[in-house]
């Protein structure tokens, strides 16, 4: 199976190469031709620092692109800040805004007692729904680092507690996003990452 | 529930495991990418791999070192020994780490810290703080010292300060040892991880002492610590991290148990 990672220029792409190929995937990087992106059976849109990293997709064309392939139904699947793309905006970088499929924002942890950022093993409570996190059962862990975060709404695949609910993994049709870093969650990860190499239209 | 993070630490010299009593006396302790991998089998929830006698002519080592080490590696995985720039660390990434530990370079040019920070992300830099308690002082726990050169020389500032100054400047997390505690298996510094962990909002792994299952819950609790390293605890097979992680679970600690 082919997969397309977008590089836009926000951190270190090697880990997930890494997963994606260990798990037998044909992967091609693209920061910037959009004929990648048009000719793309699955994308991935990794992604760790800050949000407004994500001016580029804007500046090269690829978010255009990529609203096209998601309405093609190609799976797409985003990691950490590439799942907070999804949404509308986040107030970690107000001026810059998201894709929008889904219309709500991303936000920062509210202040408290506990550390931001967020960083470390969390379980999920898997919404029973989720292609994505099939077979992912009570007491299995993923690994998050991340300051902001997607709010709980119905299109939610699995919501992780720290501090406040927040969605761990969100999930309509093709177009997935998950908050921790599969490609850094041990046999857990590997599974979701498996799941999202075998997602087949509807 | 968030976790409390168990870590492997491998130290590594000229491309084998190796542990010493406070940094002196050697002992070989096998090859990185096999006890990389036994750990993150075994439940580690994230391997640390130092090169304690980095230098200039050993970096192809240690780069291929961490190549082969990550390359089956699914846990996150940091670097630490050697990297004085962005460049380094950018090395270091392509290489296969998801983070750098950086140490005496940071004291030297703290710029350094905001400089990887920017190109990578804070969750990329790891500031390890080698401290020792100020016998001499007030209070030895708040005016512990830092040193560099493996515990032999003072730096010349006070371990709270420097680990608010790493925060500010955009480190991710503080890796604090405590050169008192590290090799001895006698527990901890909990005061001192604990002054530590307060005074910063970002998480602290606390390293040096690790010898028994109590010391971990000690350190959690009366420490404060959102990690620990482990070393010597593992080595030798005196225990492996799903016993420890057992016990942890049994003691109420939360802990992430291998599949």
């Amino acid at each position: 199976m082919r997969v397309t990672v977008i590089d836009y220029k926000a951190g270190n792409l090697t880990s997930v190469l890494k997963a994606l190929r260990h798990l037998g995937a044909q992967v091609e990087v693209t920061d910037g031709d959009l004929a990648l992106v048009e000719s793309a059976e699955r994308l991935v849109l990794p992604g760790v620092g800050h949000f407004q990293a994500t001016e580029r997709l804007d500046a090269t064309g690829i978010t255009s692109a990529i609203r096209a392939a998601i309405g093609r139904g190609v799976p797409f699947l985003g990691i950490c800040v590439g799942m907070q793309w999804l949404y509308a905006g986040s107030s970690e970088a107000p001026a810059q805004p998201g894709l929008a499929h889904f219309p709500e924002a991303c936000t920062r942890f509210p202040e408290c007692s506990k550390k931001v950022p967020h960083v470390g093993w969390n379980s999920l409570e898997v919404r029973s729904s989720s292609r994505l996190l099939a077979g992912v059962g009570p007491g299995e862990f993923v690994y998050f680092t991340h300051s902001y975060k997607a709010p709980v709404t119905a299109e939610t695949a699995a919501v992780t507690q720290y501090i406040e609910p927040f969605a761990a993994a969100v999930e309509q049709g093709n177009v997935m996003g998950v908050q921790f870093h599969p490609e850094k969650s041990g046999a857990t990860g590997l599974k979701i990452l498996r799941n999202f190499l075998a997602w087949e239209g509807n | 529930m968030l976790t409390k993070r168990i870590i492997a630490c491998l130290d590594v010299h000229a491309g084998r495991v190796v542990k010493g009593v406070q940094f002196v006396d050697l002992v070989d302790a096998g090859d990185p990418a096999t006890q990389a991998a036994r750990h993150a089998r075994e439940g580690a929830d994230e391997i640390v791999l130092l090169d304690i006698t980095a230098t200039h002519e050993r970096r192809q080592t240690l780069l291929e070192t961490v190549r082969r080490t990550a390359r089956e590696l699914f846990v996150p995985f940091c670097v630490g020994g050697g990297i004085r720039s962005a460049q380094d660390a950018g090395q270091v990434f392509d290489a296969g780490a998801d983070k750098v530990s950086i140490n005496s370079a940071a004291l030297a040019d703290p710029g350094l810290i905001d400089a990887i920070g920017r190109s990578f992300g804070a969750q990329a830099v790891v500031v390890a703080i080698d401290a020792r308690r100020d016998p001499h002082a007030a209070d030895p726990v708040r005016d512990a010292q830092v040193f560099v050169q493996g515990g032999r020389k003072p730096a010349g500032r006070r371990v709270v300060e420097w680990a608010r100054e790493a925060e500010a400047r955009g480190a991710g997390e503080i890796l604090l040892t405590s050169m008192d505690s590290d090799g001895t298996r006698a527990g901890f510094d909990c005061q001192l991880t604990a002054a530590v962990s307060e005074a910063v909002g970002i998480p602290v792994i606390a390293s040096g002492g690790a010898g028994t299952v109590a010391h971990f819950t000690d350190v959690f609790a009366r420490g404060k610590a959102d990690a620990a390293l482990a070393a010597s605890i593992f080595h030798f097979g005196v225990s492996s991290a799903r016993a420890l992680k057992e016990e942890l679970a049994q003691a109420g600690v939360p802990v992430r148990l291998p599949c």
